[in-house]
């Protein structure tokens, strides 16, 4: 298929690895002291596991998966919000269909929905709008989620509203920022990562140079990367020779799609709806400062937040969940006290175990290094 | 029963009136009747429903004939829309049950049909359901014998929601179960995987993706007959459907302690529905079929049973797809386009909804 094998040939992934076994000998990383790359974005992950990428690297590197995937870092309490939202009567809440299993403090919003909530899976805002339009006796609250990727279409979508007079249409937002969250991960204590793989998507809205400060103020090199397997493979490999050579910069792997100044559109819209919020909360991280996002007061009147009381409770992470020092490199998802047993796909007690794009759901459902240790696991469970 | 004694049981039709259904169309009185006589007896038109009784009857000497098991199964379809590219609820609702006999080394016999009506529903969309499903029985060589109608309150279902159960027999000395598959064991497919879960997508236009993918409903009981006579001791066989071919090899890993491994090489996919998967985020591996089977069978059959599943119109395009290892048990593991290898777990939650 045209534009989809070119970038999964089998013969240039296999010259690729040789180079990257060769520099990490180069390199001189260990098993036992290897070298640690970040992919932050949950799309890389996903690859990663359902390409079975990490098999080929040589075992001297590991790949710590961070937090870059949208639907697990929501916390308890802004699900909590949405399902408090969800239940007010003549309300119709529309929100992406990977949101509806993450769990709440009570419940999520499938189980929500199986209660009598009316919520409708979109695949995009503008499918939110046009519900709006086709019910004008109900509100309909789009549920706005992800990064810096999604908000392009979420802030089109207000703008579209206002410009319609459409009043019974608000957006519930939680879109989240890519560098603060970054910056956070380096500024860690424990922070152990020598190199990141930036996620692509987020970098065609934003560009380059919001990633300069983490070669220059933190010294470590970091390369914007594809989503197909062999951009991850190159990626692995562009970080590999930096590393290699001493050079510490941020290089663009993905040209063919991100641009060094990004999408000026999409980042009109974006600052023109929204505004940077002191502090978010990220399930499994914490607080991070400016590492959201919320309505400017032009368009209250598109706030679900403004427009209707929200509980807007902080609720802790259950006690047992590690998925703070999974997404941070310190610990392996399979070294958590309770994956694989009070924590699984099915039944998510953290974060990275509700989506696929999530580090934990990945290594449960594909195996990947770990496959003899996976099937260890399964067998000692049963 | 003989045909003199059918013709005296005949009488008059009713003929049913109006374009929609309505709930006095589920009450018991005329209107049920005229619906009844109408639609379902004149459309599936055999001889146990002409006697319009309250249950079918059958000879048991046919049956001890063709075999020593009866085959008993049931399916309920409830899919969003009820027509889409190449098929519709009543084709499925035929071949699904059909397919579930057929994978159990069954010969299909007779079928069950209950609907459940949303009142509201047009006449001519019901009339055009039940000359599916008729089309359908004939093709797979089965009879819909006896039957139930319920018309419900607007909202208390989705137009139309129907129930088949089949009944057939299975032939001495077939023993296919999914505990038999074994180390040095091959996998076959017959044909292209996720058309149906495509075209369902294809046909809701919740995504405007436009392409031609079809469903691949069809019967597969000539198939298995078909497979039958060249390997008689197939080890297992399941049809495909709902959680797709990774649900299937996983049954199968897990029944028989033991490691599938496929070739995502050797995987049959359209180009429609791998770009509609790339495009969508899906897995052509968990998409839904509803006329494909896996079978696991012994080394040494392998190529001669491709060989009859290809010669056969159900099968054309089938595939060896990968063989069964000791080790690591109740495991699918796939070698990738890519080179690499990963472990194919059953699916959480669900990918689509309402497919079947």
């Amino acid at each position: 298929m045209k534009f989809v094998d070119e970038f999964r040939d089998n013969e240039k992934a296999q010259s690729l690895k040789r180079e990257i076994h060769a520099l990490a000998g180069r390199i001189g990383c260990t098993r036992e002291k290897p070298l640690l790359l970040m992919e932050f974005c949950g799309g890389h992950t996903h690859a990663i596991f359902r390409y079975g990428i990490e098999q080929m690297l040589p075992d001297s590197i590991e790949m710590v998966h961070g937090p870059g995937c949208p639907v697990c870092v929501l916390p308890m309490g802004r699900v909590d919000d949405c399902v408090a939202l969800a239940e007010r009567p003549g309300v119709i809440f529309a929100t992406f269909g990977d949101a509806m299993r993450v769990p709440g403090s009570r419940k999520s919003l499938l189980q929500a929905k199986a209660g009598g909530a009316d919520i409708r899976m979109v695949y995009s805002p503008l499918d939110a709008l046009s519900l709006a339009r086709k019910n004008p006796g109900h509100e309909v609250i789009f549920f706005g989620l992800g990064f810096e990727t999604t908000m392009p279409s979420t802030a089109l979508t207000v703008l579209q509203a206002e410009k319609e007079g459409i009043r019974n249409f608000s957006l519930f937002c939680n879109h989240i920022t890519t560098v603060p969250t970054i910056k956070a991960i380096l500024d860690s204590p424990d922070m152990k990562i020598d190199g990141f793989l930036a996620p692509g998507h987020v970098s065609m809205v934003i560009g380059a140079r919001p990633f300069d400060f983490v070669a220059r103020d933190y010294n470590r090199p970091i390369v914007i990367t594809g989503f197909e397997p062999l951009d991850i493979l190159q990626s692995i490999w562009m970080l590999l020779r930096q590393i290699a050579e001493g050079r510490c910069e941020v290089e663009n792997q993905y040209s063919r799609v991100v641009p060094p100044a990004g999408n000026r559109a999409a980042l009109e819209a974006i600052s023109k709806v929204f505004e940077i919020r002191e502090f978010f909360e990220w399930r499994g991280l914490g607080s991070i400062d400016h590492s959201g996002v919320r309505i400017r007061e032009a368009y209250a009147d598109f706030d679900a937040e403004q427009k209707f009381p929200v509980p807007n409770l902080q609720i802790a992470d259950p006690r047992s969940c590690q998925c703070g020092e999974v997404v941070k490199g310190v610990i392996k998802p399979w070294e958590c006290k309770i994956f694989g047993t009070a924590c699984t796909p099915e039944t998510p007690m953290g974060a990275l175990m509700v989506s696929s794009e999530g580090a934990c759901a990945a290594y449960f459902s594909y195996g990947s290094v770990s496959i003899d240790e996976l099937v260890a696991r399964r067998e000692a469970k049963a | 029963m003989s045909d003199a004694s059918v013709t005296d049981i005949r009488r008059p039709r009713g003929k049913l009136r109006g374009e929609t259904i309505t709930l006095s169309h589920g009450a018991g009185g005329k209107a049920m009747h005229d619906l009844i006589e109408d639609l379902f007896v004149s459309g599936f038109d055999n001889r146990e429903l002409d006697l319009l009784e309250d249950q079918a009857r059958f000879d048991l000497a046919s049956v001890t004939a063709r075999g020593d098991r009866l085959a008993l199964t049931t399916d309920s379809y409830v899919v969003d829309p009820l027509f889409f590219p190449g098929g519709d609820i009543g084709k499925l609702a035929v071949t699904g049950t059909v397919n579930d006999l057929a994978v159990g080394g069954a010969i299909p016999l007779w079928l069950t049909c209950g609907m459940i009506i949303e009142e509201g529903l047009t006449v001519e969309e019901l009339r055009r359901v039940v000359t599916s499903m008729k089309q359908a029985a004939d093709e797979a060589g089965v009879r819909i014998v006896t039957g139930d109608t319920k018309v419900v309150h607007k909202g208390a279902a989705d137009k139309l929601f129907i129930n088949t159960a089949g009944v057939g027999v299975i032939p001495k000395g077939v023993e296919i179960n999914a505990r038999r598959a074994r180390p040095g064991d091959r996998i076959i497919i017959n044909g292209y995987i996720g058309d149906h879960g495509a075209a369902i997508v294809d046909a809701r236009g919740e995504l405007a993706i436009e392409n031609s993918i079809e469903t691949d409903c069809q019967p597969l009981n000539g198939l298995v007959q078909a497979m039958l006579t060249t390997c008689p001791d197939i080890h297992c066989l399941r049809d495909a459907t709902r959680g797709g071919l990774a649900t299937v090899l996983n049954e199968f890993a897990t029944d028989s302690r033991v490691a599938l491994r496929i070739e995502e090489q050797a995987l049959p996919v359209r180009d429609e529905v791998r770009g509609m998967c790339e495009i969508l985020g899906l897995d052509p591996l968990y998409l839904a079929n509803e006329g494909k089977l896996v079978a696991i069978v012994p080394g040494e059959c392998a190529d001669a049973l491709l060989a009859a599943m290809q010669a056969h119109p159900a099968g054309t395009e089938s595939r060896i797809i990968g063989e069964v290892n000791a080790s690591p048990e109740a495991t699918v593991l796939m070698s990738t386009l890519f080179g690499g290898e990963r472990i194919v777990d059953l699916l959480v939650g669900e990918q689509l909804p309402r497919i079947c």
